[in-house]
C-alpha cells in the first residue's frame, strides 16, 4: 500500500509531504528529488526504485506527484490513484500549479487525510468529499445533526458516490462522448497502427435516487438482440439508417457507480449516478476506425543545402460538419538555415525553438484538401548522420466520435419521485480530438 | 571543461564560478594538483592584475548578446523551456553563418561563444568548427582566445580542419608575440592528440630552450611538452636537448624552474640516466630556495614559506634516483633536509592555515625522501618523532598523513623501533578516530609495525576493533588479522583462539583461504588437535554462529572428535547432535561438509553408528533435490553399512598432514626482511620475487601432484581449484599471501644446495631419492624411484626438460649426466608421467641443479684473495644481501653448509676471525667463473651479510640468491 504521497515544484523543492506508514522515512523526500527530479538523464519511467523503495510519480505542469512505498504495490492502483486525486484537487481549486497548491495546503492536507487511510484509498468521489470537506472552512451555518448522521451513512453505505435527498427544480442531464484518435502512417498511407481511446463523460443534475441505463451500439449487444429478434428498442430504428450498424469495443473500464454483475451477465449498464460531473466509462478500440484527415506528405532533398516538402491534407468526413484547431507540425532539419513557406489556406510559421514548421488553420469542412509548401535551407555540417525525418504530426477537433460510437438510449428511473424519463432534459455530444495522429515522410 | 567554463564566464564578466575543491584537501594535494593552476596559483600578483584588468578589456567587447543569452539560459523554469531557448538560438546562429554578408570578426566571435556555451551545457554542436578557425587567423587576442577555446573543447580528428588548425598554429608559434605563442601552446596542450603530437613535437623543444624566448612563453611550452610526452611518448625525443632542458633548473624566473621541473619529472622517470645530471642542480635550487629568508623570493613567497610548489616538486624528483654519490652534493642535500626538519620545530610565522599547509606539504615531502633513500638513520629517527608530533595534532589531514608515512618508515629498519614507540597513540587513533580513511591508515599502520614482541597486542586490539570497525574495510582487517596471527604465532593454541575469534566477531569477512589455514594448521600440529577441538566444540554451543565457524567445527570434530570424547560433557553423540542441530541453517556446501564429517564419526565411534546413518537415511538427505549431498548420503550410508570396521578405518583415516606449501611466501617474507618489516607493497614484491625464482613456469602445476588416497579430498578440501582464483573476491593484494602454487619446489631444490644426497620427492605414492657427484664441469645424477605402494605403476615414464644450458644424455630411469655449458639460474624440470590403478599420474619436479654444483675450490693466501676481491670491484660483479638468521648461528654449521657448497673455506684470511670467506671457481664448458665470497655473521642482531663477487654479474646474482637462503 501507499506509504506516503509528496507533491514538489519543479525546483525539486517539497510542497506536501505526508507519510502513511512507519517504513517511509525523511529521507525519501530528498531520495526521489535527487534520483529523479535533478537526476542527470531525464527519468522517462515513472516508476523508479530508489533503495528498496518504490517513486510512483505524475508530472501535472511543473507540478511532481510522487506515490511512495516500500511494498510490492500494485502500480495500476497506485496511478490510478494519482490521476483521481489530480482530478479532486482540479475540482477544487483548478488548475494544478504551484500558487495553487501552496494557497491550499491546508485543503490537500484534509483531503489527503480523507482519501487516503494508512495507504489505502478511499472514497475519492468529489461530489461525495465536496459534501463534508469545504474549501471555506466550516460552512455558515452549521450542519444540522440530521446532515451530520446522513454523511456517516453515505460515506460508510453502499451508495458512497450520492446523497439522499438531493432535489433540482429541472430534470437536466448531459452525455458527452470525448475520444481521442491515434494513428501512425507510411508515406505510401498504409496505416501503421490506429486505435481510438474514449471517454463518455456525464453531468447530472436528477433529483433523488435515480436509476439509470445507459445503451450505446456495442456490438455484442446488438448482436444478441438480432439473433433474440423481438426488440422494443427505440434507438433500433434511427441506427438502422447510418451506415455502421455497431462496433468491437476492445476494453472499458467503468465508474464504480455502474453494476459491473449486471454487466458481465447482460451487458446492460446500469448505475445510480453520482450528481455532478463524473466519468461514467473509458473504453478503447482499434476497428473500423475513421480516419478524420489523411496526411501526404512530399520530401525532396536538393543537393545538400536545400530540402522542398509539400504537404497536403485531406479531411474524410460529412462535408456538413466543420473540423476546429487544425495544426500540422513538419519537422526540420537540425541544421536548417531558413525556411520559406506557401500555403493556400491559414498560417504557417518556422518555429526555430521547435525545429518544425508549424501549419495551423481554424476551420476546415469536410471531403476538402488543401495544401502547404515549403523550402528549407540547410547549413552544411561536418557531421555525417544523416537527418532521421522524424513523422509529421497534426491535431484538430471534430464534432464526431471516429470509433463510430453512437448513444443509443440513456433511461431514468425514479420510482419514489414522481418524474419519469420523458421529463428529464438530456443532451448528448460527441467531440473527437488527435491524439498522437503522426504520418511518416 | 569546468576550467573552460571559468574562463567563458570570466569573459563575460563572471568570476564568481570558480571551479571549487571537491573532497578533502590534503597537504600533498597542494603540490600533487595539475601544474597549470599551480602556476597560476604561484603567481598570484600576475592573477589579480589580469582579473582586475578584466573588465576594462571587456567593457569595449563584452558580448552582451551572449550574456542575454546565458542568463535567458539561467532563468528558464524547466528543461523544456531551455531546450526551446537553445534550439531557437541555434536556428538563429545557423542563419546568420549561412547569411550572403560575411560577418564581422565581433559576431563570430560571440556565435562561436553561444555554440560553446551550448556545446558545455551538453547538447550537440555539429557546425561552427570553420568559424572558430577562421578565428584563429585574426589579430585581435580576444578572438584569437575564443577561436582557440573552441578548438580545444570541440574538435575531433578531422581531417581537413586539423590541417588547417594546425596551420594557425605554426602561424601564431613562429610570431614573436608571447601572447599569441602562449595560446597556440595551451591550445596544443589542451588537445594533445597524436596528430598534435606530429606535428610540433619537434617544435616545441625549440621554443623552450631558445635563449630569446620569454618567460611566459617557456613555462607554457614546457607544460605544453609534458602533456605531449603523456600522451604519446615515442615522438617527443629529446636527445639534443636533453642537457638545456636540465638546465633549466638554472633558469633565473621561478616560474620557469616550476614548469620545467614537472617536465624533468616526467622524463626522468622513464629514462633516468639521461637526465642524472638533474640531481645536483636540483639539489642546488633545493638549496637556495630552503636557506633563503622568507622575503627573498618576493611572488615566490606563499604565507611566509619560499616556493612551496617548487620544493616539493624538487623534492620529489629527487626521489626518482638514488642517493648521490657526490660526497658534497649528499651533504648540502641532508643539509637541506635537515634545516626543513628543524623548521618544522619552528613556532608558526603566521596562524592561516595557508601557511602551515605550504610548510607541513614540503615537511611531508622531504618525509617520503628520507624514506625513499632509507639510509640516515638520524634523518629516520628524527622524521619518525616528528610525525610522532602530528600524530596528535588536532587537524585529521595531519594525523592521516602522519599515519600513512609512518607506515612505510615503519618497513625500515632504521626506524621500525621508533616507530614502535608510538603504538599507544596509534591504538588510540584506532579506537577514538571519528574519520574512516584515518582509522584505516591506524590499522595498516598498526600492521606495519606488528612484531614478535606486540603481535599480541596488537591484534588484540584489531581484534576488538574489528567488532566495531566500518564495513568497507572489514575483510582487509580481517586477512590482516589472520596473516599476522600466523605470522607471529609462537603458541599454536593462541592462534587458534584468534582465528576462532575473528570468525565469531567478522564471521562474514572470513574469506575462505582463512578457515581452510586454520584447519591446515591445526592437522598439522599434534599439540594444538586437542585444544582445537575443545574450542570449536563450547564456540559452536552458542545459539547462533557464522557458517564459517560451522565449517570448522564440523571439520576439525570430525578427524579430532575423539580427542574430546572423554568428557562426558561432549560425548560423541552431543558432538553430533550439537553439529546437526546447526546443519539445517547452513548452505549447501557446508551441508555437504558436515555429511562427511558425519561419516568420520561412524569411524570415530561406532556408537553414533545407528544415530547418524537414521540421518543419512532420511528422505531429507538420501532424496535431496541438491546431486551432491544425495550422492553424499547415499555412498557413505552404504559404505557404513557394507565395509567392515577395518575398511572404514582405512578410508577415513585421519587427514595426512598438508604439505607446507602455503607458508612459502610468507616464510620468505620473514627471512629477508626481518618481523614486522612487511607493508602490502612488499608482500606482492615478495610474491613476484618467489614467481621468478622459481622460472615463473611451474605456477599452478602442483594440482598436477594429486592425492590418490580417497580419503584425501573426501572432504571437499583437495586442492582443487587454486585459492589464488578466489583472491578476487576479496578485492585485496592480501590474499595472495595464501597462493600455494609454486614455492613448494623451492624448499626442496634449496635443501640440495649444500649437500649431494637425499630425498627429492615423497607423496603416498612415490618415494624419489637422488645420489649426485659432480666434477668440473660434468656431473652424474642418479635417481631412485620407490613405490610405496603394492600395485604396479605402468608405463612410467620420465623426461627432462632441458633449458638449453645443460645437456642431460638421460638414461632410463636411473642416471642422468649433466654437462654445465654455461652458467644458468633456473634448474632443469623433470616430468613423471606414470599409471596407477587407472588414473594418470603426472609429476614436474625441479631437478636439483644449482649453479654452485660445478664449483671447484681453490686455495689461497690472504693477499691473493683480497688482491682478486680488490680486481672484481666493478658494481655489477658484487651481489651483496643482508638477510636475518633462520638457524642457530653455530661456526660449525656454517662451515658445513660453505663446504658443502663447493668453494674452498679459506682459514685466516679475514682479519675478523668470526667471518668466513670461500673461493672456488665454476666450471662450465664455454668458461670458467672464478668467484670469491663473504660472508659477515652479526650474533647481536642475527643477521648475515653475505657478499658475492664474480667474473660474470649473472653468477654472483644467482650465487647470492642461493645461499640466502641457507642460513
Amino acid at each position: 500500500m501507499i506509504g506516503g504521497l509528496f507533491i514538489y515544484n519543479h525546483k525539486g523543492e517539497v510542497l506536501i509531504s505526508r507519510v502513511y506508514r512507519d517504513d517511509i522515512g525523511r529521507n525519501a523526500v530528498d531520495a526521489f528529488r535527487v534520483n529523479v527530479i535533478h537526476a542527470r538523464q531525464q527519468v522517462r519511467s515513472p516508476v523508479t526504485n530508489i533503495a528498496r523503495t518504490s517513486f510512483f510519480h505524475v508530472k501535472r505542469s511543473n507540478i511532481w506527484l510522487a506515490a511512495v512505498t516500500k511494498q510490492n504495490v500494485n502500480a495500476a492502483m497506485v496511478f490510478e490513484f494519482l490521476y483521481k486525486m489530480c482530478d479532486v484537487m482540479t475540482a477544487y481549486f483548478g488548475k494544478i500549479s504551484e500558487e495553487n497548491i501552496k494557497n491550499n495546503f491546508v485543503l490537500i492536507y484534509e483531503l489527503l487525510d480523507e482519501i487516503l487511510d494508512f495507504g489505502y484509498p478511499q472514497n475519492s468521489e468529489t461530489g461525495a468529499l465536496k459534501t463534508f470537506i469545504t474549501q471555506q472552512g466550516i460552512k455558515g451555518q452549521p450542519q444540522t445533526k440530521e446532515e451530520q448522521s446522513q454523511i456517516t451513512s453515505q460515506v460508510t453505505g453502499q451508495i458512497g458516490w450520492r446523497r439522499e435527498g438531493i432535489k433540482y427544480r429541472r430534470n437536466e442531464l448531459f452525455l458527452d462522448v470525448l475520444e481521442s484518435v491515434n494513428l501512425l502512417m507510411s508515406p505510401q498511407g498504409q496505416v501503421l497502427s490506429a486505435h481510438v481511446s474514449g471517454r463518455v463523460v456525464m453531468k447530472s443534475y436528477l433529483s433523488g435516487m435515480p436509476e439509470c441505463k445507459f445503451g450505446m451500439n456495442d456490438k455484442i449487444v446488438i448482436d444478441k438482440q438480432g439473433k433474440g429478434g423481438t426488440t422494443d428498442e427505440p434507438g433500433k430504428s434511427e441506427l438502422g439508417g447510418s451506415g455502421k450498424q455497431s462496433i468491437a469495443i476492445d476494453d472499458c473500464t467503468f465508474h464504480q457507480c455502474v453494476r459491473l454483475s449486471k454487466f458481465d451477465s447482460e451487458r446492460s449498464i446500469s448505475f445510480i449516478p453520482p450528481d455532478g460531473e463524473y466519468e461514467l466509462m473509458r473504453y478503447r478500440t482499434t476497428k473500423d476506425i475513421i480516419l478524420p484527415f489523411r496526411v501526404i506528405p512530399l520530401v525532396r532533398e536538393v543537393g545538400r543545402t536545400k530540402l522542398e516538402v509539400k504537404v497536403v491534407i485531406k479531411s474524410n468526413f460529412k462535408p456538413s460538419l466543420l473540423a476546429q484547431k487544425i495544426e500540422v507540425r513538419i519537422p526540420t532539419p537540425l541544421n536548417t538555415s531558413g525556411v520559406q513557406v506557401i500555403c493556400m489556406k491559414g498560417k504557417a510559421k518556422y518555429k526555430a525553438s521547435e525545429n518544425a514548421i508549424v501549419w495551423k488553420i481554424k476551420r476546415m469542412a469536410g471531403m476538402k484538401e488543401s495544401q502547404i509548401s515549403a523550402e528549407i535551407e540547410l547549413l552544411p555540417t561536418n557531421d555525417k548522420k544523416k537527418w532521421a525525418r522524424p513523422p509529421i504530426s497534426m491535431n484538430f477537433e471534430v464534432p464526431f466520435a471516429p470509433s463510430g460510437l453512437k448513444v443509443r438510449y440513456l433511461k431514468v428511473f425514479e420510482s419514489k419521485l414522481n418524474y419519469s424519463d420523458h421529463d428529464v432534459i438530456k443532451w448528448v455530444r460527441y467531440i473527437g480530438r488527435s491524439g498522437i495522429y503522426e504520418t511518416r515522410c | 571543461m569546468t576550467g573552460t567554463e571559468v574562463q567563458l564566464a570570466n569573459q563575460i564578466g563572471r568570476s564568481g564560478l570558480e571551479a571549487g575543491h571537491v573532497g578533502r584537501k590534503r597537504w600533498r594535494e597542494l603540490s600533487a594538483r595539475s601544474v597549470t593552476s599551480s602556476v597560476r596559483v604561484q603567481r598570484p600578483t600576475e592573477k589579480s592584475r589580469t582579473r582586475a584588468n578584466m573588465p576594462a578589456v571587456s567593457k569595449g567587447d563584452g558580448m552582451r548578446g551572449l550574456a542575454v543569452f546565458i542568463s535567458d539560459i539561467r532563468n528558464c523554469k524547466s528543461k523544456e523551456a531551455e531546450i526551446k531557448r537553445i534550439n531557437k538560438e541555434l536556428a538563429n546562429i545557423r542563419s546568420k553563418f549561412k547569411g550572403d554578408k560575411a560577418l564581422d570578426g565581433y559576431s563570430k566571435k560571440k556565435y562561436v561563444c553561444k555554440l560553446l556555451f551550448i556545446f558545455l551545457l551538453g547538447h550537440d554542436i555539429d557546425f561552427g568548427h570553420m568559424e572558430a578557425v577562421n578565428l584563429l587567423s585574426s589579430n585581435k587576442y580576444t578572438e584569437k582566445q575564443i577561436g582557440y577555446l573552441f578548438i580545444s573543447v570541440l574538435v575531433n580528428s578531422n581531417s581537413e580542419l586539423i590541417r588547417l588548425i594546425n596551420n594557425a598554429i605554426k602561424n601564431d608559434l613562429s610570431s614573436r608575440n608571447p601572447t599569441f605563442m602562449c595560446l597556440a601552446l595551451h591550445c596544443i596542450a589542451n588537445v594533445g592528440s597524436r596528430e598534435m603530437a606530429e606535428a610540433f613535437a619537434g617544435e616545441i623543444p625549440r621554443i623552450l630552450v631558445a635563449g630569446d624566448t620569454m618567460d611566459s612563453v617557456k613555462q607554457s611550452a614546457a607544460l605544453c611538452l609534458l602533456r605531449l610526452y603523456k600522451t604519446s611518448p615515442d615522438l617527443v625525443l629529446m636527445g639534443e636537448w636533453t642537457s638545456r632542458v636540465v638546465h633549466l633548473l638554472n633558469d633565473q624566473h621561478m616560474g620557469v624552474v616550476t614548469a620545467a621541473i614537472s617536465l624533468i619529472t616526467c622524463l626522468s622517470q622513464k629514462n633516468p640516466d639521461e637526465f642524472k645530471t638533474c640531481v645536483s642542480l636540483a639539489v642546488s635550487r633545493l638549496s637556495r630556495i630552503v636557506s633563503s629568508a622568507s622575503t627573498d623570493l618576493q611572488d615566490y613567497t606563499y604565507y611566509f614559506v619560499p616556493a612551496p610548489w617548487l620544493s616539493c616538486k624538487l623534492l620529489r624528483l629527487l626521489q626518482c634516483y638514488p642517493p648521490p654519490e657526490d660526497g658534497a652534493v649528499k651533504g648540502r642535500l641532508v643539509e637541506c633536509l635537515e634545516t626543513i626538519l628543524n623548521k618544522a620545530q619552528e613556532p608558526p610565522k603566521s596562524k592561516k592555515v595557508q601557511h602551515s599547509n605550504a610548510k607541513n606539504a614540503i615537511l611531508f615531502e622531504a618525509i617520503s625522501l628520507i624514506i625513499h633513500y632509507d639510509s640516515e638513520p638520524n634523518l629516520l629517527v628524527r622524521a619518525c618523532n616528528q610525525l610522532g608530533q602530528f600524530l596528535q595534532h588536532r587537524e585529521t589531514n595531519l594525523r592521516y598523513l602522519a599515519l600513512e608515512s609512518m607506515c612505510t618508515l615503519a618497513s625500515s629498519e632504521f626506524s621500525h623501533e621508533a616507530v614502535k614507540t608510538h603504538i599507544e597513540t596509534v591504538i588510540n587513533a584506532l579506537k577514538t578516530e571519528r574519520d574512516v580513511s584515518v582509522r584505516q591508515r591506524a590499522a595498516d599502520l598498526l600492521y606495519a609495525m606488528c612484531d614478535r614482541s606486540n603481535a599480541k597486542q596488537i591484534v588484540a586490539e584489531m581484534l576488538s576493533y574489528l567488532e566495531t570497525a566500518d564495513y568497507s574495510i572489514r575483510e582487509e582487517m580481517v586477512l590482516k588479522v589472520a596473516i599476522l596471527a600466523e605470522k607471529y604465532a609462537v603458541d599454536y593454541s593462541w592462534y587458534v583462539d584468534t582465528i576462532l575469534n575473528l570468525i565469531r566477531i567478522a564471521g562474514d569477512y572470513v574469506s575462505e583461504e582463512v578457515w581452510y589455514r586454520v584447519i591446515q594448521i591445526v592437522i598439522n600440529r599434534d599439540d594444538v588437535q586437542g585444544y582445537a577441538a575443545k574450542t570449536v566444540f563450547e564456540a559452536l554451543q552458542a545459539p547462533a554462529c557464522h557458517e564459517n565457524m560451522v565449517k570448522v567445527g564440523g571439520y576439525i570434530l570430525g578427524e579430532f572428535g575423539n580427542l574430546i570424547a572423554g568428557d562426558p560433557r561432549s560425548s560423541p553423540l552431543v558432538q553430533f547432535n550439537l553439529l546437526h542441530s546447526k546443519f539445517h541453517l547452513c548452505s549447501v556446501p557446508t551441508r555437504a561438509l558436515l555429511l562427511s564429517a558425519y561419516i568420520k564419526f561412524i569411524n570415530l565411534f561406532p556408537e553414533t553408528k545407528s544415530t547418524i546413518q537414521e540421518v543419512l537415511r532420511s528422505d531429507s538427505q538420501i532424496r535431496n533435490s541438491d546431486v551432491e549431498l544425495q550422492q553424499r548420503a547415499v555412498e557413505y550410508l552404504k559404505l557404513s553399512s557394507i565395509a567392515s570396521t577395518d575398511v572404514l578405518a582405512t578410508v577415513l583415516e585421519e587427514m595426512p598432514p598438508f604439505p607446507e606449501r602455503e607458508s612459502s611466501i610468507l616464510a620468505k617474507l620473514k627471512k629477508k626482511k626481518g618481523p614486522g618489516a612487511v607493508s602490502v607493497n612488499e608482500l606482492e614484491e615478495g610474491k613476484r620475487e618467489g614467481g621468478e625464482l622459481n622460472g615463473g613456469g611451474e605456477r599452478g602445476d602442483n594440482s598436477a601432484i594429486s592425492t590418490p588416497s580417497p580419503s584425501a579430498d573426501l572432504l571437499g578440501l583437495r586442492t582443487g581449484p587454486p585459492v589464488t582464483a578466489a583472491a578476487p573476491s576479496a578485492g585485496s593484494l592480501l590474499v595472495d599471501v595464501f597462493s600455494e602454487a609454486g614455492p613448494f619446489f623451492i624448499l626442496f631444490i634449496l635443501l640440495f644446495v649444500c649437500k649431494n644426497n637425499g630425498v627429492l620427492f615423497e607423496n603416498q605414492l612415490l618415494q624419489i631419492g637422488i645420489k649426485s657427484e659432480y666434477r668440473q664441469n660434468l656431473g652424474r645424477m642418479y635417481l631412485f624411484y620407490g613405490n610405496k605402494t603394492s600395485v604396479q605403476f605402468i608405463t612410467f615414464t620420465t623426461t627432462v626438460t632441458l633449458e638449453p644450458l645443460i645437456e642431460g644424455g638421460a638414461q632410463v630411469q636411473q642416471v642422468i649426466n649433466i654437462e654445465c655449458l654455461t652458467d644458468f639460474s633456473d634448474a632443469p624440470l623433470l616430468n613423471i608421467k606414470f599409471r596407477y590403478g587407472g588414473a594418470l599420474q603426472n609429476l614436474t619436479l625441479k631437478l636439483p641443479v644449482t649453479i654452485n654444483k660445478f664449483f671447484q675450490p681453490t686455495e689461497m693466501a690472504s693477499h691473493d684473495f683480497f688482491q682478486r676481491w680488490k680486481q672484481l670491484s666493478l658494481p655489477q660483479q658484487e651481489a651483496q644481501k643482508i638477510f636475518k638468521a633462520n638457524h642457530a648461528m653455530d661456526t660449525e654449521v656454517l662451515k658445513a653448509k660453505l663446504l658443502g657448497l663447493g668453494m674452498a673455506l679459506l682459514e685466516n684470511v679475514d682479519p675478523n676471525p668470526e667471518n668466513f670467506v670461500c673461493a672456488g671457481v665454476i666450471q662450465t664448458k664455454a668458461q670458467q667463473v672464478g668467484s670469491l665470497l663473504r660472508l659477515e655473521p652479526n650474533a647481536q642482531a642475527q643477521m648475515y651479510r653475505l657478499t658475492v663477487r664474480s667474473s660474470k654479474d649473472t653468477v654472483s646474482k644467482r650465487l647470492c640468491e642461493l645461499l640466502a637462503e641457507q642460513f
